[in-house]
């Protein structure tokens, strides 16, 4: 047949690019001033950052006391906002970790804005739990290093320490994977940057990269090793935060559910994040040849996959309750779907459950408004889940005597509001100062679905 | 030592490829291949043993994994035994995650600083490149003259004939 070009693959990338032009594509952005949309949006995320630091100011002088919560509700806003960033974040380690060992290609174009992605918003989660501990200038506590109060061990059973060790982990892996990533385009920095400050700059931190390939072929096995790392460790982060939770006794929460639920809804509004930040630095950084249709495409149908998997969660975990016999099990999940937080678990529950049903049709997918709106919402349902799942359960436990209503203050939302600063803060200066589209791997698949002029491999 | 280089700049990946497999059937010595992005295949054609890199971080994960199991047995059980809910002074599954933890980490660390130790990286480490635009779009395949064989002429005619851009000589103090 004539037309053996319609058996190959689309191409991961649009518009025919040489590398030439991959190089220049992504590089010429950070050359050239930025715009006046990037200002104005530095200056709502930094403003906002500036709410968020007054909070903490303010709550680390006066204490924990500002908070809503009470000797019923012992975890509420901050421990949701911490499990909601976290799970952000997982999304970052999918893209990079997961589907490199899977040979997904696509995944060069999002994955470096995903790894940034993962690390700001652990960054935004750990500042919750610090907080929490009340007296945030002794959380290096948590570390159990040789002390003067008889050597003082933490207490390693303790879930809560199991989570110290893999968010810092998590952090410090994530880190350095994205650096990894980041070599070989910190020197093409380098060697175009005509900025003195950048040469300089890009040439400390690439560390005399050259291109050899004596350690392209160091390079490539130990980005196979990170991603192997990775891959179990971005498992174990959000299984070891469900059993913050599924370690104690309260209904609810002591469910062997947890680990795979939490994991599959991490993914999940990570994915979403990814969506809603990948739709917005296309458009800001003029990359739809790069981030093209098609990479939402893939994103939206990876939503609609967890979204499958968090939905049969929430169904499971109710017939489990039902099922069980327990009567505690029982109320806690009506109370959930009809007691005075209701509507916060029919917003969790339409958000992530039945808005994403909508990416079944392609006409919604490669609808860039609908993806986003969608993405946010689903952002929305899993922020929601995480209160619902952490506030119902503690509200209203074994004794109707401890029952005991939770609201947020004012400090405790201009914190998360905040957090929200710092994270977009992060990733706009991220946008203009590291390239967005991870240019030596994207060069890499250049190739893909198009004809072969020259039999390269054979 | 004085070196002789001679390097053939190519655009594409397909004849740098060509070009090594090429070098290595007339029997030059490639010192080394540049390239932008890692190509798929150079290093079978540049004939590299494959890495030991991965052992090594086994053995790394390894060291992490038994030391983080006997310092929580030392610390739970020996230095300072504290009764936690009646739990046993030497919890072993209860040690499992953070153990699990510090073997990714010891690993992770280990992978990336041996990395940097055997490709010789560093901050501030100045970058001498073969020819410019090996980092943007150019590929460079770097032959050394070893013995009185070898053929300038010949090389060049080698590398202009699998379409190189153009074919350099260099001639070096210093020995890499």
């Amino acid at each position: 047949m004539a037309e053996a070009a319609i058996a190959l693959r689309p191409p991961l990338i649009d518009g025919d690019k040489t590398i030439t032009e991959v190089t220049h594509d992504v590089c010429a952005p950070m050359e050239a001033r930025p715009t006046a949309l990037w200002w104005s949006a530095l200056f709502v995320s930094s403003s906002l950052l500036l709410v968020g630091a007054i909070a903490i100011v303010y709550q680390i002088s006066v204490g924990v006391g500002t908070w809503g919560l009470n000797r019923t509700v012992g975890w509420a806003f901050d421990i949701t906002n911490f499990v909601f960033w976290i799970g952000i974040g997982h999304a970052g380690t999918l893209i990079s970790a997961i589907l490199f060992l899977f040979r997904q290609r696509w995944r060069t174009s999002v994955n470096r804005a995903a790894e940034a992605m993962t690390i700001f918003a652990v960054m935004c989660a750990g500042i919750f739990p610090v907080i929490h501990t009340g007296r945030p200038w002794f959380a290096y506590w948590m570390f159990p290093y040789p002390n003067t109060r008889g050597s003082l061990w933490v207490n390693f059973r303790s879930p809560l320490v199991w989570d110290f060790f893999a968010i810092s982990t998590y952090l410090t892996v994530s880190a350095m994977f994205w650096f990894i990533g980041l070599l070989p385009d910190l020197a093409t920095i380098r060697d175009r940057a005509t900025a003195k400050w950048r040469r300089k700059l890009a040439g400390v931190l690439s560390l005399g990269w050259t291109g050899s390939y004596r350690a392209w072929q160091r390079y490539e096995v130990v980005y196979l090793m990170l991603a192997g790392l990775g891959t179990p460790l971005v498992i174990s982060v959000h299984t070891i935060v469900s059993w913050d939770f599924a370690t104690a006794v309260l209904p609810g929460w002591h469910a062997t559910i947890f680990p795979p639920y939490f994991v599959a809804s991490a993914i999940f509004s990570g994915m979403a994040m990814v969506l809603t930040l990948m739709i917005i630095a296309r458009k800001l950084m003029h990359l739809e040849d790069y981030i093209t249709i098609r990479h939402i495409e893939r994103m939206s149908k990876l939503v609609i996959t967890t979204s499958g998997i968090v939905g049969l969660a929430y169904a499971t975990e109710f017939f489990t309750a039902l099922y069980s016999g327990s009567s505690y099990e029982q109320f806690v999940f009506l109370n959930r779907a009809l007691g005075p937080l209701f509507w916060g678990y029919w917003t969790m529950v339409g958000c992530n459950v039945f808005v994403p049903q909508l990416l079944w049709f392609r006409k919604v997918r490669t609808c860039v408004p609908a993806v986003f709106v969608i993405s946010i919402l689903v952002n929305v349902g899993m922020w929601f889940e995480r209160f619902i799942i952490i506030v119902t359960s503690l509200s209203r436990d074994f004794i109707p005597a401890n029952w005991f209503h939770y609201a947020p203050t004012r400090i405790e939302v201009a914190t998360l509001v905040g957090t929200f600063g710092l994270f977009f803060t992060l990733f706009l200066l991220f946008c203009r100062f590291v390239p967005v589209i991870a240019v030596a791997e994207v060069k890499g698949v250049l190739k893909y679905g198009k004809p072969r002029m020259e039999s390269a491999h054979e | 030592m004085s070196k002789r280089l001679f390097i053939g700049v190519f655009d594409n990946e397909g004849s740098t490829l060509a070009a090594v497999r090429a070098s290595r059937q007339h029997g030059f010595k490639v010192v080394d291949v540049y390239a932008p992005y890692a190509v798929h295949g150079v290093e079978e054609a540049m004939g590299l043993a494959p890495s030991r890199l991965p052992w090594f971080v086994f053995a790394v994960g390894l060291l992490g994994a038994s030391l983080k199991v006997w310092f929580e047995f030392w610390t739970t059980a020996v230095d300072w035994p504290v009764n936690v809910g009646g739990k046993p002074f030497n919890s072993l599954p209860a040690f499992v995650p953070v153990t699990f933890e510090v073997m990714v980490l010891f690993a992770a660390v280990g992978a990336v600083l041996s990395f940097f130790v055997v490709c010789r990286l560093y901050p501030a480490k100045r970058a001498v490149l073969p020819v410019s635009g090996v980092t943007d779009n150019r590929f460079a395949v770097v032959l050394e003259q070893t013995d009185s064989t070898f053929e300038p002429a010949e090389v060049e005619k080698m590398f202009k004939d699998l379409h190189a851009v153009r074919v350099e000589e260099q001639i070096t103090g210093e020995t890499a």
